[in-house]
């Protein structure tokens, strides 16, 4: 077991005419399950064509009724990524993952708030996120499948390298990973570390959390809170950006401290007040998890 | 991006935010003329800088005569205006916006921003004006009212009039103020903001509801398609060393400390800071070379790092997944030596072709830090900065470069072997731990 995704899932790209999607749609189809997995692809002006043997569609609609596809990867670039999250929703795929990243916030607003009024199905990964991956199974995203290691850690986090970084010293340790998932680094955003770690809590494959956040915002402190209240599982935790100076944006659109809120200090805090295992030393999230795992 | 007040005012006419009558200023004489063309007795002549606390530094002054007006604009222009915002340097002032006196009665909040709780754009409105608005939300949370608004519907009346109501303003008042919140919001949201702020926001003697002040900033990810928006960036408000970082399409911060540092995505990158921090030491800045980074990036990192004079040793610290260790290490070498580097260097690669990378900066025969690790990088770095600093009074103390640094180092004859020196400093420290 794993959560979101696993070797059934059916996959399309949306943006696999570009150069991005091409090259991440190949080297996710090299990893593990990928061949099968990796279905169709969407671009309206080369419906009919294929990629490397992967057939393209004029719609996700279109993909999905040929292919049965379950989940969507977007690749598109920003000014339309929106319009393509969209699409996938309204074609009630289970999941949508957008790695994309510098969509506008406006476009995002506005694509959550129809998602919401009209009760969608479909859960929205990112946008700005490496994607997903089930070690073993199925890497949907940019993160490189290698240094993943088939097991029963659970990994979170709104960072990329960050989470490689997480991934690779629980590999070194000999500690596998269940599923390893990047929300993202925007603002406004699908899934957040609450959602995730509650599929968490509820993955019999799961043993213990490492959950990565940073600076901006309040979601890991939401997410600490309900955590005190149901998590059964051991969590542990690291926020980046302890050095980070008030008002400045560093590098992802919602790492920012805004009128004092969202400091990492704020969210350590919180978060080993609410018992997540809190290490303030980046180099030590894998050495920490196996101190609760035993 | 953030932009000027009297740019901000500018867009707030064209959405129908009614603000005094003014314009911007680039010379004292211009001031003059400005207060003459606008007629009356009472004029304010205002600094505009990006930095908020101006009136508090002494950057805002009321003129009652175009004797006054030339007295105040001569004081203000070119100043260093040193405000809560911008750090001891203060910031220079280069442009003025001289406006109309008002008659003001009352003085209140409004503001506009991305909450992303709710994912909606957050109205918040508050009885207590002219003041700093984070303390009025530590000590009376109660008396600022928020409206997490619609976007498919926009402000509507109702919820305009409502707040307006809270926060005080007389009923004859109810609709210009509505009026105005439901143009702040158009402004806003056609204008791709995150952050439309009037502080204060005025009520006159003639019951005009108007915007004293603007404060707006902008949505990175959005400028491309605002274009009259991105005519209005200043770049003497924005630090030089951003500016080249983002020709090259770098993530880059200044910091206070002495230790460079580069590293391949924006978690990363803070967390990289905070080992160094961890550990005694003080970033010098924040820099993300993302993640498809060239050599010829990586160089222009290099040179934007060490621009920065306070530098005195660099980190680098790599997480290879889809970029290369190997890519990286020829970067970082191709760039230490056309920089010359002259400062303490401590490599961390991890991911993908790891080994041929670390087989990379070995043969190039530069005094290259390898670290195992975040944590070890940063302990490295650290002690190469005190080793250096011990070095400094005898240089020529350490004549022969190891053996190793020869063959390649051949081509470059003088710096290698002054480079050589601190490091062996940091050999030998290590050894005896």
């Amino acid at each position: 077991m794993s959560i979101l995704i696993n070797g059934n899932a059916r996959v399309i790209t949306q943006g696999i005419t570009g150069k991005t999607g091409q090259y991440h749609t190949r080297t996710s189809r090299e990893y593990a399950n990928g061949r099968a997995c990796y279905v169709a692809g969407v671009n309206p002006k080369k419906a009919g064509e294929d990629f490397e043997g992967i057939p393209i569609f004029a719609s996700v609609a279109e993909a999905k009724k040929s292919t049965g596809a379950t989940v969507s990867v977007i690749y598109v670039p920003p000014a339309g990524a929106a319009a393509a999250i969209w699409e996938a929703v309204e074609a009630d795929l289970d999941l949508v993952i957008c790695i994309t990243e510098g969509i506008p916030v406006r476009d995002m607003i506005q694509v959550r708030d129809r998602m919401r009024k009209q009760a969608r199905k479909t859960l929205l990964l990112g946008p700005n996120c490496p994607g997903v991956i089930t070690p073993g199974e199925l890497k949907i995203g940019i993160m490189p499948g290698h240094i993943h290691k088939k097991g029963r850690v659970g990994v979170v986090s709104r960072s990329g390298t960050l989470t490689y970084e997480a991934v690779g010293q629980l590999t070194e340790l000999g500690i596998g990973q269940s599923t390893a998932v990047g929300i993202g680094g925007d603002p406004v955003n699908g899934l957040k570390h609450i959602d995730v770690l509650r599929l968490f809590n509820d993955d019999p494959a799961t043993d213990a959390v490492v959950m990565i956040g940073e600076i901006g915002g309040s979601d890991e402190e939401d997410c600490a809170r309900w955590s005190k209240a149901n998590m059964k599982k051991p969590v542990v935790g690291f926020i980046a950006g302890v050095t980070a100076p008030p008002g400045k944006r560093m590098g992802h659109a919602g790492a920012i401290i805004s009128g004092g809120k969202g400091t990492a200090q704020e969210k350590l805090e919180v978060m080993e007040e609410c018992g997540i295992t809190v290490t303030r030393n980046p180099a030590e999230m894998g050495k920490a998890l196996k101190a609760v795992l035993k | 991006m953030k932009i000027h007040e009297y740019q901000g005012k500018e867009l707030f006419r064209k959405y129908g935010v009614v603000t005094p009558r003014g314009f911007p200023c680039f010379s004292v004489d211009e001031a003059v003329e400005a207060a003459k063309k606008l007629g009356g007795n009472v004029w304010v002549v205002k600094a505009q800088i990006h930095a908020g606390g101006r009136g508090k530094g002494g950057g805002v002054k009321v003129a009652k005569s175009l004797e006054e007006v030339r007295d105040k604009a001569g004081q203000i222009l070119g100043m260093q205006l040193v405000t809560h915002q911008t750090g001891a340097q203060g910031q220079k002032v280069r442009r003025l916006l001289v406006e109309e006196g008002a008659d003001i009665r009352k003085e209140l909040y409004a503001a506009m921003v991305v909450d992303r709780g709710t994912q909606r754009v957050c109205l918040m409105a508050s009885s207590e004006g002219g003041m700093d608005i984070e303390e009025v939300a530590a000590s009376t949370p109660e008396k600022i009212h928020k409206v997490f608004i619609d976007p498919a519907a926009g402000l509507t009346d109702r919820e305009a009039e409502d707040v307006a109501r809270k926060i005080g303003i007389p009923w004859q008042a109810i609709a210009p103020a509505r009026d105005l919140l439901k143009a702040l919001y158009r402004c806003f949201d056609a204008t791709d903001a995150s952050l439309a702020e009037i502080n204060p926001l005025a009520i006159t003697g003639d019951g005009k509801v108007i915007a004293l002040d603007s404060k707006m900033n902008f949505d990175d990810n959005a400028l491309f398609r605002q274009p009259e928006i991105v005519a209005m960036r200043d770049l003497d408000e924005e630090d030089p060393l951003e500016i080249e970082a983002s020709k090259h399409d770098l993530s880059y911060i200044s910091l206070d400390g002495n230790i460079g540092c580069m590293v391949n995505g924006a978690g990363l990158a803070m967390a990289t800071m905070d080992t160094i921090k961890l550990f005694g030491g003080e970033p010098a800045n924040f820099l993300d070379v993302g993640g498809g980074a060239t050599a010829e990036k990586v160089t222009a990192a290099f040179k934007i790092m060490l621009s920065n004079p306070k530098v005195k040793a660099i980190l680098v610290n790599i997480f290879g997944g889809i970029m290369m260790c190997d890519t990286i290490a020829t970067g970082v070498v191709a760039a230490a030596r056309e920089v010359k580097l002259a400062v303490p260097l401590v490599v961390r690669m991890k991911g993908t072709n790891e080994e041929l990378g670390r087989k990379i900066l070995k043969e190039s025969g530069l005094p290259i830090i390898s670290a195992d690790n975040m944590a070890d990088a940063a302990k490295k770095v650290v002690a190469a900065l005190q080793g250096k600093a011990k070095a400094t009074p005898k240089p020529k103390a350490k004549p022969k470069p190891r053996p190793r640094a020869k063959p390649k180092a051949k081509a470059k004859k003088a710096t290698p072997a002054r480079r050589v020196a601190p490091k062996k400093k940091v050999r030998s420290k290590g050894k005896k731990k």
